[in-house]
């Protein structure tokens, strides 16, 4: 763990050598997410509601969205672009270093950029905490900490699932973005808009409703109490990521230099 | 003319290399395209009269923009004539029989099109094939649709000229990454990227129609999809035009005043 923390030391401080750029592209990062939630205000302007969701509603629903990946994408950022290490033969060298290999990943990169959206993710959340969104309970405050944090993992484990498929690619897939990048975008909105067959696959196939759409009704009045713990349930998405990932690691052969 | 010409047989052939590439883009986009139709089904399920377009219209609008990203997208900048700039070694185009800014032009406009043609058939196929309001509506009459095309044409100009504006720039700044990432980020609100331009509030909607990047993907797209009004197409045509002699009159000086300036050191 301490190790962990001295790459992330490491990682930060080389972040802030280059001071304008990194501010720069925090700036880039801010501005993108700021126009997608624009869209959502100007559309709420028009339409006063959709889905009986109101813009507060959609806000504390996009600030969750948000904080979950930039979390997974701040810290989970080695696995993202492992295309690279796999290339660069990096990976050779991990395998004989004492260390478990997913952590040796995951302290090979970091993006400490996504703290920025993490910010204006938080900052979001207590302009929706406050408008009167849901009337809060700490129940309700434990579920709105575990969407984000289970979001989080859910998000790790698809950079796992893309990192396990380089394995057998040796490249990255532009595919896995419909699940990375997507949600980001569309989870700005509770899934269930999308229609009844997004919202299956999302629950059943890729948990991302789990940690979005259900506990957010129970947040919003809308559903029972126990849609509060199905974030916990989406835990589970880790297991199948591990084994394909384990499934690569067996599987490689080194490129060779 | 045909040195340009061989520039771009160039650039696509250099595409077409990545063709596994260019399949998993066009399935991402077409998931895209279907959830951001998801999406305004849902408003429009909500509240039809308050819907600015048709429906059927905003599918159209929807599925070009998947089809065409590559072609109108702001941020497929070419980074070799960034890092030219930077780095100083634009030099060695000095030294080539053609004007810098003609090859600059040509360069732009080709590796968008190369890309573009890659992606487009398969997505613009797919989507003429789901049924009414979902799918991309077939051209309103011939005119519209020759209209469409010579828009495009335009669009792509302006794309390219703004491009080319912030290329130009770099010789005066020492980090273009600011001006870049205000530019993408300006031109996908008030270029219609997030929202199309009808969506928008009554008063940014009017200024954006005005800005450059109105002039990008909004009026083709528009235009193909009946949205815009025969009588108005000429207006939003014209400033098209002039937005594309100012940008490049800008971008021309700039250029040829930043090399006159450029001391490249040697070495």
């Amino acid at each position: 763990m301490k190790l962990y923390f001295k790459f992330l030391s490491i990682h930060f401080r080389s972040a802030m050598t280059y001071r304008a750029s990194f501010l720069l592209s925090c700036l880039g990062h801010l501005l993108i997410t700021t126009n997608v939630f624009l869209s959502v205000v100007f559309l709420l302007d028009r339409f006063d509601c959709v889905g009986g969701y109101t813009l507060a509603q959609l806000a504390l629903c996009f600030a969750s969205i948000l904080a979950a990946t930039s979390l997974a994408e701040c810290f989970g950022r080695g696995f993202d672009a492992f295309s690279r290490i796999l290339s660069q033969a990096q990976f050779d060298r991990m395998m004989v270093r004492p260390r478990a290999l997913a952590f040796q990943v995951l302290c090979q990169d970091m993006k400490p950029t996504m703290l920025a959206r993490l910010l204006q993710a938080v900052m979001m959340l207590a302009w929706a905490v406050n408008s009167g969104a849901v009337a809060w309970t700490p129940a309700k405050a434990l579920v709105l900490a575990l969407m984000i944090l289970c979001g989080a993992a859910v998000f790790f484990g698809m950079f796992l699932i893309g990192a396990a498929m380089c394995f057998f690619t040796m490249e990255s897939l532009e595919i896995i973005n419909i699940f990375t990048d997507g949600p980001r975008e569309y989870g700005k909105y509770p899934f269930g808009i999308y229609g009844k067959p997004v919202l299956l696959v999302l629950t059943f196939l890729v948990p991302l409703a789990l940690v979005q759409h259900w506990p957010l009704q129970y947040l919003f009045d809308r559903g029972p109490a126990w849609y509060g713990l199905l974030p916990v349930v989406s835990l589970l998405f880790l297991l199948p990521c591990a084994l394909l990932w384990r499934l690569g690691v067996r599987r490689y052969r080194s490129t060779g230099s | 003319m045909k040195k340009y010409w061989s520039f771009f047989k160039m650039r696509l052939m250099a595409g077409l290399q990545y063709r596994a590439a260019a399949l998993a883009g066009m399935s991402t986009q077409f998931v895209w395209g279907s959830m951001e139709i998801l999406l305004y089904r849902a408003f429009w399920l909500e509240a039809p009269e308050r819907f600015p377009m048709g429906m059927e219209a905003l599918s159209s609008y929807i599925w070009l923009q998947q089809a065409f990203l590559t072609l109108f997208a702001l941020w497929n900048w070419e980074t070799d004539i960034l890092e030219s700039v930077k780095t100083g070694s634009v030099s060695y185009e000095l030294l080539r029989p053609t004007d810098i800014y003609s090859m600059w032009m040509a360069r732009s406009i080709a590796s968008r099109l190369a890309r573009a043609s890659l992606r487009m058939v398969p997505v613009l196929v797919i989507s003429g094939l789901i049924p009414a309001p979902y799918g991309l509506r077939l051209m309103v009459s011939p005119v519209v649709f020759g209209l469409f095309l010579l828009s495009m044409a335009l669009m792509v100009l302006v794309v390219c000229a703004y491009s080319l504006l912030v290329y130009a720039l770099t010789f005066y700044l020492t980090d273009p990454n600011g001006i870049m990432v205000l530019s993408v980020a300006a031109a996908d609100l008030l270029g219609g990227a997030v929202v199309p331009l009808p969506f928008l509030p009554e008063g940014l909607r009017k200024f954006a129609a005005l800005t450059p990047f109105g002039s990008m993907q909004n009026v083709p797209l528009r235009i193909f999809s009946g949205d815009i009004p025969p009588a108005e197409i000429p207006g939003v045509m014209g400033l098209q035009a002039f937005w594309i002699v100012t940008l490049i009159l800008a971008g021309y000086l700039l250029t040829r005043n930043g090399l006159r300036r450029a001391v490249i050191l040697g070495g």
